[in-house]
């Protein structure tokens, strides 16, 4: 089952928030990590309500109704979200107090800090009554998320779902994620990202949410044609024969996708799968790569969505995201492939 | 056309047992885990009851099979027990390799350990294994590497239907054949972090919680993990294996109101049951007892109340809440109610709602206090309502093989 991908609402820390342009300029930051470009979220959201919402929600929501305005739909038959860490900037104020010997007394904090805030934020402001969750596995989360809106289709649950990926990074929380040794340790050049060549991602955030329909449109950027997760694998090899599965459940092979989005983000370990396969599997394919533009983050793919989809729909490749440089006129089959630590994988197909 | 989802297994712990005989037991006793504090560090440690799992990290790191204690957190350690309970009793090991994934469900996710050891997170580097520990999909990922679960596996966060909505998803990949068995369900432990969270809500009981109880003052909150496997009809019938029962109808809406209330004729949990029937091509009638969310709130029962009369009119079936049995286990609690609700169909009986005397002036009925047995108890709803209005419920029906 294929879903239409019908509008698309994307925060992130590039120029992204007018669908009708597709990378105007590109960001170029030195940053610890890289931050979202914030709206005036006054536009979206009735200052009452958004006075005591954190960030993220502010981010969910906006991103929401850009993409339901971009689509034309005025009230989704299912909204699911991705996050993989929910609101940081909530759980954190939680923690500090706790970590201070603070009672805690305004329940906010606690309210936004649950998963499920977002998509049911963004509920009540819709007031959308149907089918409503929350995926929160790491960078399976957005994924999670688009399957369930492909299942809705296929059961004929709905016909148009509101489907999205969004996360946040605050300064207190690389503090502490950068312990682990997987994050960039000093601010870096995001467009020479690569240059480097140390451990650790780079660090970033974003919100994208899509109208999704189970029908075509006439103003659709492409058709969702599949998601895939698969779980650690246990060598390269495995990961290639998933991919080609993969492909070939959907009657294509590597050789026919006229671009493949990778998931480099800068850590010279993590990386090193894309180059095996960017030499391998892919020796032919033109290659292409985001996490410059907007970092790493658990539901990083929903960037990476939204830069296939506008690809198919304007049928030209920003040079930013090249990754090498292969002979192409027409784009009608992309493949997203992403990867967190070598563990958790994820494939999206996105054809014409 | 859609294939039948039936469960080949559950798993428990939680207050009142550390697995299904022990919960049978406690069960059949109307025996109520709640009580004090005795692992859990907590600030209102003596100002509300609690339903806590009965055993320190320590045991239950050796009830898992470990002895390594590793970065696993409180929740990891429950939900691991309690799914290789059902893991195990669906004898998922001796049968052939069909496609199998795990759906979990958690809120806190590794809070415990994370609370415990955020101001060395903040300064030192001494328990950076713990950090990774604390989103959501870590103890998923444990759970499904010591089941060796691989071909797909998610975790769903819908606070308080959380584990309602693992069931739910788990049932749809199984009808529409993307999966052929799936272990779902939740995993919730205690920690300071949301028992704060309730606090500063002001929604937690001094006392027990009592449902549908005219002075309720709240929840008492529990924890625990709770699994089902569920499998398509075809692959249930491997192995000459019972069938516990069969998810007959399931049901998700948001009743987008507000964040934390819910509104008082009940809209979000009407719609729940009602799609939870329609799916099972069911009408009211057919439902022999629900059990409810009933948290004892003041709101949440006046919500549910209200809209079970609407649904079901004059003819309602038994209904009870058994929060004042395990307490509120949160995501878990739908797994855990559901695993109580496949019981009642599979032993004739019907729980008590523990700690009722005053009937709301609301409501026209009252719910069960004593426990009934020796009845035919073929369809059972159980409903699972969270924060933000992500209301699910769940029809079970009576097996029959």
């Amino acid at each position: 089952m294929s879903a239409y991908i019908d509008g698309i609402g994307l925060i992130s820390p590039q120029q992204t928030t007018d669908p009708a342009r597709f990378l105007p300029e590109v960001m170029e930051y030195t940053a610890d990590f890289l931050q979202v470009i914030n709206p005036n979220y006054k536009e979206y959201i009735n200052p009452i309500a958004s006075r005591r919402m954190s960030k993220l929600i502010k981010m969910g929501i906006t991103s929401a109704r850009i993409a339901m305005a971009d689509a034309g739909c005025q009230m989704p038959e299912a909204i699911i979200t991705g996050t993989g860490l929910g609101s940081v900037e909530d759980t954190e104020r939680i923690l500090n107090g706790m970590n201070a010997g603070e009672q805690l007394m305004n329940p906010t904090p606690f309210i936004q800090s649950t998963y499920n805030t977002i998509s049911s934020q963004i509920a009540i402001s819709l007031q959308c009554h149907h089918y409503n969750s929350t995926y929160v596995h790491r960078s399976f989360s957005f994924e999670s998320a688009l399957q369930d809106a492909l299942l809705q289709f296929e059961e004929a649950a709905a016909t148009t779902a509101l489907v999205g990926g969004i996360d946040e990074m605050t300064s207190n929380h690389l503090g502490i994620v950068r312990r682990t040794g997987h994050w960039k340790m000093e601010p870096v050049n995001n467009l020479r990202l690569l240059s480097y060549r140390t451990p650790g991602a780079l660090a970033g955030e974003g919100a994208a949410y899509f109208i999704l329909r189970g029908a075509p449109s006439t103003s659709h950027y492409g058709i969702l044609k599949d998601v895939k997760t698969f779980y650690h694998p246990k060598e390269l090899q495995e990961t290639s024969l998933e991919i080609t599965a993969f492909l070939a459940s959907n009657n294509l092979t590597a050789n026919q996708l006229d671009a493949v989005i990778l998931g480099y983000n800068g850590d010279i370990h993590s990386d090193s799968v894309y180059d095996q396969l960017g030499s391998g599997l892919f020796n032919e394919n033109q290659q292409l790569w985001y996490k410059h533009l907007c970092g790493e983050y658990f539901t990083s793919t929903g960037f990476a969505l939204w830069l296939a989809a506008n690809i198919l729909r304007h049928q030209y490749i920003p040079s930013v995201v090249k990754f090498n440089n292969q002979p192409a006129d027409s784009f009608r089959h992309i493949l997203i492939y992403n990867q967190f630590r070598n563990i958790n994988h994820s494939l999206i197909l996105v054809s014409l | 056309m859609a294939k039948r989802v039936v469960i080949t297994g559950i798993g428990i712990i939680s207050s009142i047992g550390k697995d299904l005989p022990e919960t049978f037991a406690s069960l059949l006793a109307s025996r109520s885990g709640i009580g004090r504090l005795h692992h859990l560090n907590s600030t209102h440690q003596d100002e509300f009851p609690f339903a806590e799992v009965p055993f320190g990290n320590e045991k239950l790191l050796s009830m898992a099979g470990f002895t390594d204690p590793s970065n696993f957190s409180r929740n990891t350690l429950l939900g691991i027990i309690a799914a290789g309970e059902a893991f195990r009793h669906a004898r998922l090991e001796e049968l052939s390799k069909l496609k199998t994934g795990l759906i979990s469900a958690t809120t806190v996710g590794g809070m415990d350990q994370c609370e415990r050891f955020y101001d060395d997170f903040l300064t030192n580097d001494t328990k950076n294994q713990y950090i990774d520990v604390y989103d959501c999909a870590d103890s998923t990922e444990k759970i499904a590497s010591h089941m060796n679960i691989r071909d797909y596996m998610t975790t769903i966060s819908t606070a308080c239907s959380s584990a309602a909505n693992a069931i739910l998803l788990g049932a749809r990949m199984i009808r529409l054949g993307q999966l052929d068995r799936v272990v779902a369900g939740g995993t919730e432990a205690l920690t300071s972090f949301h028992v704060n969270g309730f606090s500063a809500l002001k929604i937690l009981d001094k006392l027990p919680c009592r449902p549908f109880d005219a002075n309720r003052n709240g929840i008492t909150l529990g924890e625990g993990a709770a699994y089902l496997v569920l499998e398509s009809e075809e692959a249930a019938g491997e192995g000459n294996r019972e069938f516990f029962a069969e998810l007959a109808g399931y049901g998700n809406a948001c009743e987008a109101y507000h964040q934390t209330a819910s509104t008082p004729d009940g809209k979000g949990a009407l719609l729940a049951m009602e799609r939870a029937l329609k799916v099972g091509g069911l009408n009211p009638p057919d439902i022999d007892y629900i059990n409810a969310h009933g948290t004892g709130t003041d709101n949440n029962d006046i919500a549910e109340g209200v809209a079970i009369e609407r649904l079901f009119g004059d003819r309602i079936p038994y209904v009870s809440s058994t929060k004042p049995l395990t307490g509120h286990m949160t995501s878990a609690a739908g797994s855990a109610e559901a695993i109580l609700s496949i019981l009642c169909l599979n032993h004739g009986m019907i729980l008590p709602n523990l700690n009722f005397k005053t009937p709301m002036p609301e409501l026209h009925f009252k719910p069960v206090t004593e426990l009934i047995r020796g009845i035919n108890v073929s369809m059972v709803m159980s409903n699972s309502f969270g924060f933000g209005g992500n209301n699910t419920s769940l029809i079970f029906r009576k097996p029959t093989n």
